[in-house]
């Protein structure tokens, strides 16, 4: 492996404030709760401190949302239009900033906020802002809900707001988001986006906080649509939560998606898909590919290579622009992936990782990867998001499927074969909403993702996002 | 001397079977004028799971059949019905012109129905341009297995809920009305000789309140339709079980079952799946 000189991307582009308050009518206002610190994940240094929002908080920006309502969703849909195609915009003039602040808060390569988050988070709403003034065509009704509380995970904070706050205005709804506990501060820069943009007081309030403050939100009567990604297990809480309501529901949950590598696969691009399957942004992905299911026949040539290529990827400082693998998000994450690996050990799967350096603070894993497992392991039926891969082997293209699909979740799956028709059929069989052939993890703004059975329902992107934010 | 009728013992419809509930129990149903008109099975936990098994047994088949096969088996579930016009008439009870008219909209609503089979994946799928050198391709599935709670209206309603629930491939379990539980009976016998395979529709007769909750819970169910509960704390009591394996969700709503029934009750139990595919040579 070659040595590399650090390259890292300058912190100076982010002008950071000592605590940040919440943003409810266009205004940062305190919040009643106890502030908390957001910390950077590589070094344990604390950014910032930001308000708690508590229930009154809550209302209180419920209330902004309920009284922005009225004129937003009478502006003709043009003009709606317009405030998101500047709010794109301002995402591009601003995303060397948002990237770096991103990496800082959240713990992910530079390299991947820069490359992979900011472009998408700006083509998300440029898209959406299409939509504004064409809903009509879509077969949706034009009728917007209302208000939207949105809650969303820390494993793409700002791309996560993107994909609830776009759709949600382009139909004419206003918002109060929740972004995560350990990264709230993207989020907090987006509200001053709004500001410059002219967005009128009270379209987007964003409310810092903890789980207690997700649960405000989604419970607040005057809510119209709740719209949440995170974990399956909050995912339930949140259904029980709407249930006897009018309000409408879309979720997007967990995953436990089979990478699936058949015997005739360009053993070189599976395994850069395998890579990134997993290991890209730590393996915080709801549909990471984080079973690889790999024909038996070629199972050693195919780990051979994949651990050839796992030596090479570097990890370290998520700001130097060489890192392929950053931090953890947290001590909670860390500890949790660090369970469960240790169950795999302890349930007698093999455990490998390659020859890595971890920084002395921080929260880090190596890549790891474990081989002998069985399906009724807890690593090959429970969600790890952290950069662990679990193999299994398979025979027959049958065996592949029903060993896919066996796990409550269905949001994606990975299927590598040069044979065109095995692909289709493969892909007929998978029960899964997203299926990447010869490719993994692509995400864009007009396609739509979600998950079958435990993933949750509903989907964002694309023209069926816009179902969730209209009254149908 | 006057020949004595023969008369048909009402049972359950379970994977293309008609076995009376393993409890042994029944139920007096009684017609308009509360007199008694024959006793129905009611339908216990273990017929529940048995249909719920029966249902998921017929789910790879169904869901795998081409859409024109599907279409085809519903038209011929609609022939069926209008070859016993005269008998669902008889069994509605109530003005006999009335009657006829509802079975004539529920033959109707079948053909309308059955005419989706092949069309819904063009209307819900999509093309998607996304920016790279990729196939992308959105098309619709069905959920899977699906409790339906038969609203009250006997026949009309029944076929309503049960039509866009099957035609796109799911399979199900229906509750059948309560109080007017034999028309759903009589209609099995009519699935029974429309090529639908066993297992597909499942009909269970019995209480409402006992039966939804279990199926609300049952973790092999992927969706739940509610139309039929009236009793809000019922409703309540089923969404939130049904939140365990995230089943999707249709809440009961007043419905008018002579208007245009739109996409809604087929699309609430779909599924969009993407399949990407790199371009290149």
């Amino acid at each position: 492996m070659f040595e590399y000189a650090p390259a890292p991307e300058s912190r100076d582009v982010v002008d950071l404030r000592s605590s940040y308050g919440l943003f409810i009518n266009g205004e940062f206002v305190e919040g009643s709760g106890p502030s908390f610190k957001t910390v950077n994940p590589a070094t344990e240094e604390t950014l910032a401190e930001v308000a708690t929002a508590s229930s009154d908080d809550v209302d209180r920006a419920v209330q902004a949302a309920r009284k922005a309502f009225g004129a937003w969703s009478a502006l003709p849909g043009s003009e709606r239009a317009k405030y998101l195609f500047r709010i794109a915009r301002l995402i591009q003039e601003r995303a060397r900033e948002l990237a770096v602040l991103e990496s800082l808060d959240n713990g992910k390569p530079i390299r991947e906020s820069r490359d992979v988050d900011l472009p998408l988070v700006a083509a998300h709403f440029f898209y959406y802002a299409g939509w504004a003034d064409k809903l009509a065509y879509a077969g949706f009704g034009t009728k917007p809900l209302g208000v939207a509380g949105q809650v969303i995970p820390w494993n793409f904070p700002l791309l996560m707001l993107a994909w609830k706050i776009a759709p949600a205005l382009a139909c004419g709804n206003t918002v109060v988001l929740k972004p995560a506990e350990t990264t709230p501060l993207t989020a907090l820069l987006f509200a001053d986006i709004c500001r410059q943009a002219d967005l009128p007081p009270g379209v987007v309030n964003i409310v810092t906080g903890a789980g207690e403050t997700g649960a405000a939100v989604v419970a607040h009567p005057d809510v119209n649509k709740v719209a949440f990604t995170g974990s399956t297990e909050v995912g339930r809480i949140i259904a029980r939560a709407v249930a006897g309501t009018n309000k409408k529901l879309t979720l997007e949950l967990g995953g436990k998606a089979a990478n699936i590598v058949f015997d005739d696969a360009a053993v070189d691009q599976a395994v850069e898909g395998i890579v990134n399957g997993i290991f890209f942004n730590q393996g915080h992905v709801c549909c990471a590919g984080s079973r690889l299911l790999v024909q038996e026949s070629i199972q050693e040539e195919l780990l051979a290579a994949l651990k050839r290529r796992l030596g090479t990827l570097r990890l370290g400082d998520p700001l130097d622009k060489n890192t392929d693998i950053g931090a953890i998000n947290s001590a909670e994450q860390l500890a949790k992936i660090r369970r469960l690996s240790d169950l795999g050990e302890s349930e007698g799967a093999e455990r490998w990782s390659p020859a890595c350096e971890l920084p002395g603070r921080g929260f880090w894993f190596p890549p790891t990867l474990f081989t002998g497992v069985a399906q009724s392991h807890s690593i090959a039926r429970e969600e790890i998001f952290g950069p662990v891969l679990s193999v299994l082997t398979f025979r027959t293209p049958a065996e592949a499927v029903e060993k896919a699909n066996n796990t409550p979740y269905g949001l994606s799956a990975g299927v590598w074969t040069e044979k065109g028709s095995r692909i289709l059929w493969m892909a007929d069989r998978l029960r899964a909403g997203v299926v990447w052939a010869n490719t993994f993890n692509k995400f864009d703004p007009t396609s739509p993702f979600g998950g079958y059975k435990e993933s949750g329902y509903g989907r964002e992107g694309g023209l069926h996002g816009l179902e969730a934010y209209l009254d149908v | 001397m006057s020949r004595l009728s023969v008369k048909k013992t009402y049972k359950l419809y379970i994977g293309g079977a008609f076995p009376r509930s393993e409890s042994g129990r029944s139920y007096p149903v009684t017609s308009a004028k509360g007199e008694f008109v024959a006793n129905a099975s009611r339908a216990s936990r273990k017929d529940a799971r048995d249909a719920v098994v029966a249902a998921r047994k017929a789910f790879p088949g169904w869901s795998g059949a081409t859409p024109y096969n599907r279409g085809q088996i519903l038209y011929r579930v609609a022939e069926m019905l209008e070859g016993r016009r005269a008998q669902f008439a008889d069994e509605l009870g109530g003005g006999k012109r009335a009657a006829l008219e509802q079975v004539d909209a529920t033959v109707d609503r079948l053909v309308w129905y059955a005419g989706w089979s092949d069309k819904i994946t063009a209307v819900r799928g999509a093309a998607n341009p996304v920016a790279g050198p990729y196939f992308n391709l959105s098309t619709p599935e069905p959920t899977g297995v699906v409790a339906v709670v038969a609203p009250a209206d006997p026949l009309l309603g029944l076929v309503s809920v049960v039509a866009p629930v099957i035609v796109t491939g799911n399979t199900c379990v229906v509750v059948a009305s309560e109080p007017a539980p034999l028309a759903a009976i009589t209609l099995a016998e009519v699935l029974a000789t429309s090529d639908l395979p066993g297992g597909v529709v499942n009909i269970l007769t019995g209480q409402q309140a006992e039966l939804a909750p279990w199926l609300a819970a049952h973790m092999d169910v992927n969706g739940l339709d509610l139309t039929g509960v009236t009793d809000a704390d019922l409703a309540l009591r089923c969404e939130q079980e049904a939140a365990e394996n995230l089943k999707r969700v249709l809440r009961p709503a007043k419905e008018d079952w002579a208007a245009d029934p739109g996409t809604g009750r087929m699309t609430r139990f779909l599924e969009t799946k993407t399949v990407w595919h790199p371009v290149g040579h």
